[in-house]
């Protein structure tokens, strides 16, 4: 099962470490190892389903700042199910890791998401392009300094742009972001609310006599 | 000219094979009453729209069951989902290309204002972009409240100045 699959990954290569997880077991890869660990995975331990590529962003000025996951499935070994991490190399603007699409060629999407949204460059990738937002979008919409509501920019079309008058705006949070609180039985307690409602609440416009109470 | 005193307005006896009316609503009566959609089926809204082609509620009653896929064919575009910043520009130029007159019914909080994706990749309300002339509420609205924005949009058309707008065009 999973676990002996990261015994004898470990026995393979020996600067992996035990990863903490609270469900599948997980495993810690130096990122020089981390192609051939993958391989090891896929060709003698029957994990052939990726089942995803994501990243983590520790915060600003931590190092290592990015680390990728991948998550592995067996779809011949029932109940195999592991991650590897590795922790990029690079910059902080431009970290770096190997791809992986050589050997699942549907690591192809999920790299390009993965670059989308944290700016990872995946080397050797065949076509490393943005997948969500559009080419040329200036930011990585979930590294830690990017704010929730977005920062102003261009829109993707010059001529659209001129013609409207918009522009990719930070959307207005009205107090927000949303959170339920959680532990709340009664629904309508636990829908999602800003912490800051003040602009919900009544005010009179200045040249407008407030509405007359009805009085009972 | 079809209303209830046409009786008065209009007798084929006195006045044979001949109706006096005004212009505009003429032409406004048949606007209103052939007004092709532009399917803009952009997210979860769409299914609704689609609904509302069905036969349960059948938009066809109105005489907009036409949808055009084609903007050249199409008078009123229906935005049905959430428009990103990606795709604001298709839109647009989708807009750009159907032929006056035409209309825009935003449908669903997203199309109206972004509704619940205050984020960074969607466009914070389809007016941004295009002239709306109807914002439907709603989450996704039901298919009879897309009947009653078209509904309101024909009573708003039937009131346009139509005719010296052709004049002067
Ligand atoms: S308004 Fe609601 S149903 Fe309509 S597109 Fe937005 S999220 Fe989907």
């Amino acid at each position: 099962m999973s676990a002996d699959a990261l015994t004898a990954l470990k026995a393979k290569f020996p600067q992996a470490t035990d990863r903490a997880s609270a469900d599948h077991p997980a495993v810690n890869v130096p990122l020089g190892d981390l192609v051939a660990a993958l391989g090891f995975l896929r060709d003698e331990w029957a994990f052939d389903l990726l089942m995803d590529v994501t990243a983590i962003d520790w915060a600003e000025g931590a190092a290592p700042r990015f680390t990728v996951v991948y998550h592995l499935l067996s779809t011949t070994r029932a109940g195999s199910y592991v991650r590897v991490a590795a922790n990029c190399a690079g910059t902080d603007a431009e970290p770096t890791a190997p791809s992986i699409v050589s050997l699942w060629p549907g690591a192809n999407w999920h790299e390009r998401e993965c670059f989308d949204m944290f700016g990872i460059k995946f080397e050797g990738h065949p076509d490393l392009r943005r997948i969500l937002m559009w080419d040329g979008y200036p930011f990585y919409p979930l590294r830690k300094e990017f704010p929730l509501a977005g920062i102003e920019t261009e829109l993707p079309v010059a001529d659209i742009q001129e013609e409207t008058g918009t522009r990719v705006i930070a959307a207005p949070m009205m107090g927000g972001p949303f959170v339920a609180s959680a532990g709340e039985m009664n629904l309508t307690d636990a829908e999602p609310r800003a912490k800051d409602e003040s602009w919900a609440d009544r005010a009179t416009r200045p040249d407008q006599t407030p509405l007359r109470q009805v009085k009972d | 000219m079809v209303t209830a005193n046409s009786e008065l307005g209009y007798n084929s006896k006195v006045e044979g094979g001949v109706i006096v009316s005004r212009a505009d609503a003429a032409i406004n009566w048949i606007r209103t009453n052939s007004m092709w959609p532009m399917p803009m089926g952009l997210a979860c809204c769409a299914i609704e729209l689609m609904a509302v082609g069905g036969a349960r509620f059948d938009i066809a009653r109105f005489g907009a069951e036409v949808m055009r896929f084609s903007p050249r064919q199409s008078d009123c575009m229906i935005v049905a989902g959430t428009v990103t910043y990606k795709m604001a520009p298709q839109v647009r130029r989708i807009y750009d290309q159907m032929a006056a007159p035409k209309w825009v019914i935003a449908m669903g909080a997203c199309a109206s204002s972004g509704g619940m994706y205050r984020s960074y990749a969607t466009l914070q309300g389809v007016d941004r972009i295009v002239p709306v002339d109807v914002y439907v509420s709603g989450c996704p609205p039901r298919p009879e409240a897309l009947l009653d924005a078209l509904m309101k949009l024909q009573t708003k058309v039937r009131s346009e100045p139509s005719a010296s707008r052709l004049l002067s065009a």
